[in-house]
């Protein structure tokens, strides 16, 4: 075990460090959350400072035209611009993080070449076609359908939790080919033009007032045979090998992010006077250190990604204690603001006379409940830890046809 | 970056495996349950033969010169055997007291509480043939001292919850010492903390063993009772536990050996390197302390009528983790020592 950077190493993160220092002061102030169009224009500029740069899809091959970054490479870039205050990914998240490495792995040349490099270069967003209504955690039973005519498929159905789908040019979707029986064995993965007719996109309104989701219904929308990635039917080992991507870095922004929430939080408790109560100080103690033991973990996980090539089991449990201790952190928080978490806005000053900073933490709040359901709620999760890796037997299958 | 064990500590924790396994299994340690003597003083002498009590000692004064880091590793499978014995305190002892890293001389760690002068229980006082005596935090800069056993106070006749590690309440305080060790008693500290936590982890890997296999094994309602979610759940949330915990102990450790590392991201969080290393060290014991506890006592409950028998070991490795968890700083007081570091 050794913590220290290598040479290479740290010739990357002086490089990254200096590039972020000198071009995040040229970025424009950041839009409003609810105006679609700027969010648009703001990150894909961000996007294309970083594909000038070079940093562009630096998870991705080189091959690919992407980085080739090494895991900890990856894990280097993530902490340095989480730490700089860079944006994040924002609108790119889809086409970065999931569509772009599934076209590469399993696309055809011409695929590759026609949707890789506008990925890379922020040129088109993409948004994701996977949860239906019906099928959320089950999500091989998945029911819009795709029926061939001719050199098309003609898609009918609905989707939801489709994010930034009312400014996307493209939507990766997992359409139905086989019987309604078939389950895994009877999906297909398809690009789907966002232009094209019988699309309805509507706004999905989530707890925290905000519409980050949308619902997408497709009225027999006409999509190309030559848009199918991978063969007829074998969508969902298409899908899968996109979440192979995973090299344990998936949530280093919003652990980094969430470790500066709980020094904002200490210091809320200092301003208000709470943080006398031993009672609430060992809750930060508590909090401080299960956020230091999952950096740790991460670094253990992007270490064995490293040398191994596969990110081993840390990956796994992480999300488990990460999504839970988000939880507990935002429920201290509305506890130290007392009435204060009942208004969205900052307009309660603390007994320093300014401001208590109370708008983060609310918000906060009520987007924590998404930790433990978004990319596998957390009782699936312990499906798969415990059949995964404890080796535990599958539970009885009441009812589901598998 | 590398964070992977190395080959010599892979060699390093397998053929202590191997000798814990020929010398502490499960019916000798159980044997001695309850004796007057917990300790196995041929295993005893095994371990001195392989070097874990010298592990620290540097090379130079016949030790095997290795770091905590490693040390971790090594406790970490003595843990998991359950390994009766004071070996937090004979390892740090060693190349300061006479005897200790050959196994003959047996030292305990009395460590005096933020509450108070002295310590109320003492561990082993049958085995023990000294204590290092570890101040206070409130005590500032005060050494660390050795003391023999026959300069202490005598201890009250009293049943311990762990027949593998009791404990004896002193009769009175325990008389000051001159023979003082060397380095700070701030850094002993964190190494016996450090030590102990990794004996946990050990524990807590014991019993979720225990709990996977007994899960695959037990049939009710004509399944094994590991298909059914109420019982799988508990064992995935202990495994994210006892895997977050490991990665910090092992973190921690590291930290402790490399000051420069310390020093690097310590400066993330303006911390000094001290201050980084007990941010780390205090976090992990916690974490460590919260692993074995809750693996414990999940396995006593997934081994449901069994777990509650005396002769389901299960509830062996709850007592030890409790023992653990208390004796030489509580939880509460390694989450006091995070918040304090955390602005």
């Amino acid at each position: 075990m050794d913590l220290r950077a290598t040479p290479a190493e740290e010739a990357f993160r002086a490089n990254l460090r200096a590039w972020l220092a000198a071009t995040l002061p040229t970025l424009p102030a950041k839009p409003s959350h609810t105006d679609w169009q700027a969010r648009r224009t703001y990150d894909t500029h961000w996007q294309g400072l970083l594909h000038s740069a070079g940093y562009a899809g630096i998870d991705w091959p080189v091959e690919a035209g992407g980085g080739g970054a090494s895991p900890v490479e990856q894990l280097i870039f993530k902490e340095e611009c989480e730490r700089a205050g860079a944006p994040y990914v924002g609108l790119g998240f889809v086409g970065l993080l999931h569509a772009g490495p599934t076209i590469n792995a399993e696309g055809t040349l011409e695929q590759r070449t026609t949707y890789l490099p506008k990925i890379l270069s922020g040129e088109h967003v993409w948004c994701q076609g996977f949860s239906e209504p019906g099928s959320g955690s089950d999500l091989a039973s998945m029911r819009t359908r795709a029926v061939r005519d001719g050199d098309h498929y003609v898609v009918s159905g609905s989707k939801i939790w489709t994010s930034h789908a009312e400014v996307a040019d493209y939507c990766e979707l997992l359409v139905r080919t086989g019987t309604e029986e078939s389950r895994h064995k009877g999906i297909t993965w398809l690009i789907m033009d966002m232009k094209s007719p019988g699309i309805e996109v509507r706004p999905l309104k989530t707890i925290s007032g905000s519409t980050e989701f949308a619902e997408l219904f497709l009225d027999e929308v006409r999509i190309p045979i030559e848009n199918r990635v991978g063969v007829e039917s074998d969508g969902w080992r298409v899908t899968m090998v996109t979440l192979s991507f995973e090299r344990g870095t998936g949530f280093v922004g919003e652990l980094l992010e969430s470790m500066r929430l709980l020094r904002e939080l200490t210091d809320l408790a200092k301003r208000t006077g709470a943080y006398g109560d031993p009672g609430i100080r060992r809750r930060i103690g508590q909090l401080a250190a299960t956020f230091d033991g999952l950096w740790a973990l991460t670094k253990r996980t992007v270490s064995e990604a490293q040398a191994t090539g596969i990110p081993g089991i840390g990956g796994t449990v992480f999300k488990l204690s990460f999504s839970e201790a988000g939880q507990k952190m935002a429920d201290l928080a509305m506890e130290l603001l007392g009435d204060a978490g009942l208004l969205f806005d900052d307009v309660n000053h603390a007994t320093d006379g300014q401001l208590l900073g109370n708008a983060d933490h609310v918000e906060n709040w009520i987007k924590s409940f998404n930790l433990t359901i978004a990319a596998g709620t957390s009782q699936i999760q312990r499906n798969i830890v415990s059949e995964r890796i404890l080796g535990l037997p599958k539970e009885p299958t009441v009812g589901a046809k598998s | 970056m590398n964070f992977q064990l190395s080959d010599d500590q892979v060699a390093l924790r397998d053929g202590l495996q191997a000798i814990v396994e020929g010398r502490f299994s499960l019916d000798d340690i159980r044997a001695r349950e309850d004796a007057p003597s917990v300790v196995n003083r041929a295993g005893w002498q095994a371990l001195s033969d392989a070097g874990v009590f010298a592990l620290l000692v540097p090379e130079a004064l016949g030790g095997l010169g290795l770091s905590i880091t490693d040390a971790v590793v090594a406790m970490e499978v003595l843990g998991h055997a359950l390994v009766p014995g004071p070996l937090v305190g004979t390892i740090l002892a060693a190349g300061t007291v006479a005897g200790a890293a050959e196994g003959t001389t047996l030292v305990g760690i009395a460590a005096t509480s933020d509450r108070g002068a002295i310590p109320g229980v003492i561990e082993l006082p049958s085995d023990c043939d000294g204590y290092l005596v570890l101040p206070s935090a409130r005590e500032g800069a005060a050494p660390a001292t050795y003391v023999e056993r026959t300069a202490i106070a005598a201890t009250q006749a009293a049943r311990s919850l762990d027949p593998l590690h009791p404990v004896g309440r002193l009769e009175g305080p325990l008389v000051a010492s001159t023979h003082e060790l060397p380095g700070t008693a701030d850094a002993l500290r964190r190494k016996a903390l450090l030590l102990t936590a990794a004996f946990e982890v050990g524990l807590a890997a014991f019993a979720l063993e225990l709990s996977v296999s007994y899960a695959k094994d037990r049939y009710q309602f004509g399944r094994p009772i590991g298909s059914f979610q109420a019982i799988k759940h508990l064992l995935a949330d202990e495994l994210a536990r006892l895997e977050m915990a490991r990665a910090q102990l092992h973190y921690a450790a590291v930290v402790t050996d490399a000051p420069d590392i310390a020093a690097i991201d310590g400066e993330v969080y303006g911390l000094s390197s001290t201050q980084l290393e007990w941010r780390a060290v205090a976090g992990a014991k916690l974490l460590c302390d919260q692993s074995a506890v809750s693996a414990t006592k999940t396995a006593v409950q997934v081994h449901g009528g069994m777990g509650y028998t005396w002769e389901v070991p299960v509830h062996l490795a709850l007592k030890r983790a409790r023992v653990h968890a208390t004796m030489l700083a509580t939880s509460d007081q390694m989450a006091d020592i995070v918040a304090s570091l955390t602005h």
